[in-house]
């Protein structure tokens, strides 16, 4: 598929929760955004090892979590529901494990829509295991073949949705990140992420044709939300973390590029972004998600979701019952909140997210609707993943500049003294693509091989 | 001649690297660590003196307004580089023996886990603290852990894990270790662990940041 020359949400005032331009039909019947928000609930195992001994625990964990997630969703009358299966590491390196427990779920999606007629669909995101080998080999080795493996068990075991927090180009990023060096983030984002995320969304739309299935999409997990960690423990500034948001925007594009059509992973907080321009419905969370993670976002992640995640919740139990059933109960709650307003004043429900939000934070800005359009614009304009990105970062860059001025967004010292330096950083950066390569490989050269990129 | 080691403290915590060096930028052209190491060795400093206290003394700065929220880690990292550029000029005593590196620390991952940039982190931290670093990668199973101990055999130990289901893996290379050698330094790190979780396995500590790390073992 040619790169997007346009955008598919042109105004601010199109980019709403629960509407995509390009709604995707998938599992039971389950349509994603044509109008309503549904919920997407993913868990994970207590603190446990996964080994032979105790596998059989392990699925034992899967029938209970699915059994109380079911009952939940089914007492609170969702109109549909997208269970995400993350594999975790073991599943995926042997892939037989994951398909095993997908085929576990699948049996009990099938019962629920058989006794509920509620429409659900089953989206399995498979560990990218590839940067495993130092550096990575990315395109070849037992590294790349388990994972594909995994894609392919996990279809054949009734997989809906094919997905992947994909990590090529992380292991530049890791150490530019750490020096918040901006010409290796954005070279390692805007060459390295995006060349990987275009090969390897050829191969994963190629598995989902196969077994006629959907390829959903990508996230940026690695990489910005691995900022906005370390922003939130202070170790880099906020400001560093919004315009790696925004760097990040066209390397998880290029999926969509390369056959995937939505909806996009839910820890993808670049989705708004890739919403305006490719017009596929996307996944996000927020405050329903603090069980996984912390972050400055909560609210304003909503403004624009086709499905509304908690990210994952261990197996383990509270006061009213599992958190995996606890966390069905409340994305059932806060998505009758999303579709209740749709039908009658969605603009002013999601202006009262974007706002409690976005002037609090760089990382929140990112998600505001007129700066996603401003992004997304930047974006399109540009050829190649490289410039998109350079171009991507200089208007985040703008955005938080004017919103410090106009909106009184509080920044640390620290975090202000280091934006200061970004127009001088940012003039530094390698003009033409060529020369980003040659800036990576003299200083990051240790960390990467060219060929595993195919430049 | 005081100046020399006061100057070296300074240009560490603000992390000038050498004149070549473009951080900071008001600085550029300017000698860094590289070069007033260099001079202060032709003046007659002993090594040791720079070591303890010109350069070390910069990185203790660095790691406190760090502490406080007044830096951030590329503050840290390009300190620990200056540091590092500052410490060629020092090997050869170190290779004579006429000062000792702070020890080895062996870095890795537990099995079943690939999150690398916490250990990465620590990695980068602690050879900028003048600790030689052992590091095995990710997914690092307990016996590996145990034959790099027994190769350097007075080395401290951290480990990280970022899921709940690797997590347990430190029990057993926390074993594994206890059995090799009782007297090994054992420490953890990463997102799902905690110092409760260090004293339940065993181990000797937990950090939730590498300078933590770092700081503890100068004092200890």
């Amino acid at each position: 598929m040619a790169p997007y020359k346009k955008l598919s949400i042109t105004s601010p005032n199109e980019l709403v929760f629960g509407t995509a331009p390009f709604p995707v039909t998938c599992g039971q019947g389950l349509v994603i955004g044509g109008g309503l928000v549904y919920p997407e609930i993913n868990f994970t195992l207590p603190t446990m090892l996964i080994n032979e001994a105790n596998w059989k625990q392990v699925l034992t964990h899967y029938h209970a979590i699915c059994e109380r997630v079911l009952l939940r969703a089914k007492k609170m009358g969702i109109p549909g529901l997208v269970i995400e299966f993350e594999q975790l590491p073991d599943m995926t390196m042997n892939p037989a494990l994951g398909g095993e427990i997908t085929a576990l779920i699948r049996k009990h999606l099938d019962d629920f829509h058989a006794e509920t007629a509620i429409p659900t669909a089953l989206r399995v995101t498979v560990v990218d295991l590839r940067d495993a080998d130092q550096p990575p080999l990315l395109r070849t080795g037992s590294n790349w073949e388990a994972t594909r493996q995994a894609f392919v068990l996990s279809a054949q075991a009734g997989a809906d949705i094919l997905s992947i927090e994909s990590v090529g180009g992380k292991e530049v990023h890791d150490q530019a990140l750490l020096y918040a060096d901006l010409p290796g983030i954005i070279a390692s984002l805007g060459i390295l992420g995006h060349a990987d995320v275009s090969w390897l969304w050829q191969q994963i739309s190629s598995i989902c044709k196969e077994y006629q299935i959907i390829p959903g999409g990508d996230t940026a997990c690695g990489f910005s939300n691995t900022s906005m960690q370390l922003a939130g423990q202070g170790m880099i500034p906020s400001s560093l973390a919004a315009l790696d948001r925004a760097a990040s925007a066209p390397r998880s594009l290029a999926a969509f590029e390369n056959g995937a059509v939505g909806p996009s992973k839910d820890c993808a907080y670049e989705g708004p972004i890739i919403k305006a321009i490719a017009g596929v419905p996307i996944s996000m969370e927020g405050r329903s998600s603090c069980c996984a993670h912390f972050s400055p976002l909560g609210n304003i992640a909503g403004a624009a979701a086709d499905l509304w995640s908690n990210e994952s919740v261990q197996n383990i139990n509270l006061l009213s019952g599992s958190a995996p059933e606890a966390f069905m109960e409340l994305l059932a709650y806060d998505c009758r909140l999303f579709n209740v307003a749709h039908g009658q004043d969605a603009m002013n429900y999601r202006n009262l997210l974007v706002k409690s939000d976005a002037w609090l934070s760089p990382e929140a800005l990112m998600l505001e609707p007129e700066t996603v359009i401003g992004l997304a614009r930047a974006i399109v304009k540009e050829e190649g993943g490289y410039q998109q990105t350079l171009a991507a970062v200089w208007k985040a860059y703008e955005a938080i500049v004017e919103a410090i001025h106009l909106q009184h967004m509080p920044l640390t010292p620290p975090d202000r003294a280091w934006l200061e330096m970004v127009p001088l950083a940012l003039e530094g950066v390698p003009s033409d693509e060529q020369n980003a390569v040659d800036y990576l490989v003299s200083t990051y050269g240790d960390h990467f091989s060219l060929d595993s990129y195919g430049l | 001649m005081e100046t020399l080691l006061t100057q070296l403290t300074h240009l560490i915590s603000i992390g000038k690297i050498n004149a070549h060096s473009p951080y900071p930028p008001d600085m550029r052209g300017q000698p860094g660590a590289a070069e007033i190491t260099a001079q202060a060795l032709a003046e007659g400093f002993t090594p040791a003196d720079i070591l303890d206290k010109g350069l070390l003394p910069g990185m203790n700065i660095i790691g406190e307004k760090f502490s406080q929220g007044q830096a951030f880690i590329a503050n840290m990292l390009i300190s620990a580089q200056a540091m590092n550029a500052a410490m060629e000029h020092l090997r050869p005593f170190f290779e004579s023996g006429e000062i000792q590196s702070r020890g080895t620390i062996i870095l890795g991952t537990v099995q079943g886990d690939l999150h690398d940039i916490g250990k990465n982190l620590v990695k980068m931290i602690m050879k900028g603290d003048g600790w030689d670093v052992v590091d095995l990668g990710t997914d690092v199973h307990s016996h590996d852990f145990v034959e790099a101990v027994k190769t350097h055999p007075d080395a401290c130990v951290g480990m990280s894990a970022l899921l709940t289901t690797t997590m347990l893996n430190m029990k057993a290379v926390t074993d594994s270790l206890r059995d090799n050698d009782p007297a090994t330094k054992i420490f953890i790190g990463g997102a799902p662990v905690s110092a409760a979780f260090a004293e339940e396995i065993g181990a000797d500590g937990y950090f939730r940041d590498p300078y933590g790390l770092a700081r503890s073992l100068r004092t200890n």
